[in-house]
């Protein structure tokens, strides 16, 4: 039996006596498209924050393709793709230079690189842009050359923490079908983090996570059936406030 | 990892910082004027106050503007170092600190490579600096030029690790300016970048041992020594040690499991 893509298994964390995670526990596995649904404040980043070991996790233990987080440290981390809250790219280098220096910090050579990063920029209908500075780009573009930098490497896990926070519709809807294609066309696992019920699709994986704890998990429909809601939305509700609206 | 895969990331961090200081040559620039007032104005206003004696690396009696040329060069690298401190605090603060952060490579090393990044272009300031002063017949030997090399490389990873020190303890960037007041000038102003040890002696015992175990004086002493053609080997130790338990002190701070960040964020 393959290794989870994540796995996640009774993880506790705390900010001095103030307690964000408890008993986090939940796997992921590949070619799974799994939403982390939750109110600002559940503690989706703080969640983002250890996997990526930018925070060590003293609760617990992580897993990533059967790699110990804690003891596997850069093997762990080299299966990962992620996508911050925090826009992360270089404002003044252009999108090529940026793309170069994630391939850079992933130990790849760029110019093997480059033919595959035009592709990827000439996907999201950004070829003719790619030697522009980031700053001459809108958010949602930004937002989508930060998600091909992601996935530049072939990671086996690509974690985005609310990548489409403040973005139009349509740039929010060509994101997500950005990253469902290549959850399934390439099999890697994804944790999407938001708030936003309807980036949630009945056959996706759902972890519904409130004031640090994991409410609910399954696909979105067992979900909805268990607790007798007609829609994400309710059913959201229903586990987290217990209010129907 | 391969040896290969690492010389690509540091390779890599080296290209992004000359590509940053060539989207702020304003900055560049900017940081050798301070160091040019020092040397035009204020250098020449008090050469004939301060008579400096001959004291080694020195032969013979010299202007003061040949004297504090060395302190000169590395205050470039002290206001550099905390520059690019203050850059990490930013990157930290926009994000893109976690870039480098979540990266399969260990975190020792990239720090030590964004470290060696900021020193090489703070280095080319000081070779720009010493190429202006030449003309006003500040002439080290020539050998000399190349000897700082490396006193200027290691001076400058030792203060660029003070910032590095530094920027894994300041919260905000708005408390950067508060701590950099208590670093660079105290740090400039109490080492022999401007005047030498003896003099201050002659004013106050306390400030001249102040001064003798400043971080500062060394890699001012390190400089002055190898610009013509010395080692200073007490400077040299004491350069290395300090560099030694500074990135000690911010691989500490930036380390996950112990380290200052995690207390001090939320969400």
């Amino acid at each position: 039996m393959s290794a989870a893509a994540l796995e996640l298994t009774e993880v506790s964390f705390s900010y001095a006596k103030r307690q964000v995670l408890k008993d986090v526990t939940f796997t992921l596995s590949p070619g799974e498209f799994c939403v982390l649904l939750g109110i600002n404040g559940a503690g989706k980043t703080t969640l983002f924050s250890l996997i990526t070991r930018l925070f060590v996790c003293r609760g617990g233990e992580i897993s990533i393709y059967g790699h110990n987080l804690r003891q596997q440290t850069l093997k762990a981390l080299g299966q990962l793709g992620v996508v911050f809250q925090q826009p992360t790219l270089d404002l003044d280098l252009s999108l090529l230079q940026n793309l170069r220096y994630h391939c850079a910090l992933q130990g790849l050579n760029a110019h093997d690189q480059e033919k595959g990063m035009q592709a990827a920029l000439v996907a999201i209908g950004l070829g003719d842009r790619a030697n522009d500075k980031v700053r001459q780009l809108s958010g949602g573009q930004r937002r989508r050359v930060e998600l091909v930098r992601a996935l530049l490497h072939q990671p086996r896990l690509l974690l985005a923490d609310e990548p489409t926070v403040g973005l139009d519709i349509h740039s929010r809807q060509a994101i997500l079908q950005q990253v469902r294609e290549r959850c399934s066309q390439d099999g890697i696992g994804v944790l999407w983090a938001t708030h936003l019920v309807d980036e949630v699709e009945p056959g996706d994986r759902l972890v519904i996570l409130h004031d640090g704890k994991v409410m609910a998990q399954g696909s979105a429909a067992q979900i909805m059936e268990a607790s007798g809601a007609e829609n994400v939305k309710q059913a959201f509700n229903r586990l987290t406030q217990g209010v129907e609206t | 990892m391969t040896l290969l895969q690492y010389l690509r990331c540091l390779i890599g961090i080296l290209a992004r910082e000359a590509l940053r200081f060539l989207h702020q040559r304003e900055r560049f620039f900017g940081a050798l004027v301070r160091p040019l007032v020092w040397l035009f104005i204020f250098a020449a206003g008090f050469r004939s106050v301060l008579g400096v004696s001959i004291i080694p690396p020195y032969e013979t009696y010299i202007l003061y503007e040949e004297y504090i040329v060395p302190g000169l060069a590395a205050m470039i690298l002290l206001f550099s170092g905390m520059q690019s401190s203050l850059s990490m605090v930013y990157d930290r603060e926009m994000g893109s600190m976690r870039m480098l952060m979540v990266s399969p490579f260990p975190r020792w090393y990239l720090l030590f490579c964004k470290l060696i990044a900021g020193s090489l272009v703070s280095i080319a300031q000081v070779y720009l600096f010493l190429f202006i002063a030449w003309f006003w017949e500040v002439e080290p030997p020539m050998v000399g030029y190349l000897m700082v090399f490396p006193a200027l490389l290691l001076s400058g990873l030792m203060l660029g690790a003070l910032g590095l020190l530094l920027s894994s303890a300041i919260k905000q960037l708005e408390n950067f300016a508060g701590v950099m007041n208590f670093v660079i000038f105290p740090m400039f102003f109490a080492s022999s970048a401007l005047y030498p040890l003896w003099r201050i002696k002659d004013s106050s015992v306390l400030l001249y041992e102040i001064c003798r175990f400043n971080p500062f004086t060394h890699a001012v002493e390190l400089i002055r020594f190898s610009l013509y053609g010395e080692i200073n080997w007490i400077a040299l130790s004491a350069v290395v040690g300090c560099l030694l338990l500074f990135m000690a002190g911010a691989l500490y701070g930036y380390d996950p499991a112990r380290g200052l960040m995690t207390r001090k964020q939320g969400g």
